[in-house]
């Protein structure tokens, strides 16, 4: 009687595992996400902080964002097998502000619009190759995007 | 429910410049409703998906901090006029939306 139980309920969480499981490989990176500081964000997406500052990736930034509610973003790269984008925010509440992942179909180049609470340095992050590479830019903000 | 994303595509020799524009309220979770004081529960895109032909692109994920109505650009290499380029989203709170367009 007892082995049954324990096997029901085994088998309960296995299947509980299972169906969570292809939810999982396709998942938002939640911790990223979550993530306070730029470099858990990158341990967290890319399970490494280590970066080199690269005249190979453009960001694409206002001096000035007189509506930290919008602030245009485009970050593009000229290195070879570029896997991902990502625009961290550094003064951001959650700095990761968006990551974009790309299939062998797609240009390394995407721009978008962000929020940006206060005044803040902007890094873009590049994965190619395994390796990572960023360029920063500061964006100075008269009025914050977040809350109000 | 099409109609809440639109998509602008350009065809350049090989390369696809596609803009899109999605219509969402991409609520952070952080403000305020000024009349009650409330916070307004966060509400926004958390995943992207652009197809060439139902072969994956693209995938944009995105945090509270992309803004509302969010525009999105980005190119495509190897297409063709006659090719099918879908976008679609879901957010925080399952909802979702999608939208193709053909190159030419």
């Amino acid at each position: 009687m007892k082995l049954t139980r324990r096997m029901f309920i085994q088998g309960a969480a296995a299947v509980t595992a299972l169906m969570a499981a292809p939810r999982a490989l396709l998942a938002w990176p939640e911790k990223a996400f979550k993530a306070g500081s730029s470099d858990e964000v990158m341990q967290a997406l890319f399970g490494s902080a280590d970066v080199t500052e690269s005249g190979s990736v453009v960001l694409n930034a206002p001096d000035i964002a007189e509506n930290g509610r919008v602030v245009p973003i485009s970050v593009s790269s000229s290195l070879d097998g570029v896997e991902n984008i990502s625009v961290i925010v550094v003064e951001n509440p959650s700095p990761l502000a968006a990551s974009f992942d790309l299939g062998p179909g797609a240009s390394a180049a995407v721009s978008t619009r962000i929020k940006m609470g206060k005044t803040s340095n902007v890094i873009a992050v590049v994965k190619a190759d395994g390796k990572l590479y960023s360029a920063q830019k500061e964006v100075k903000v008269t009025i914050g995007g977040c809350g109000g | 429910m099409a109609s809440d994303i639109r998509i602008k595509a350009k065809l350049t020799g090989d390369t696809a410049e596609v803009k899109t524009l999605m219509k969402h309220d991409m609520e952070t979770g952080t403000r305020k409703d000024k009349k009650t004081g409330e916070t307004v529960p966060a509400h926004y895109i958390t995943e992207v998906k652009c197809e060439l032909n139902g072969k994956l692109v693209m995938t944009a994920n995105w945090g509270p901090a992309v803004s509302k109505n969010p525009y999105f650009a980005f190119t495509v290499k190897g297409a063709k006029a006659g090719d099918v380029l879908k976008v679609s989203w879901v957010d925080n709170k399952g909802g979702g939306s999608s939208a193709e367009t053909t190159l030419g």
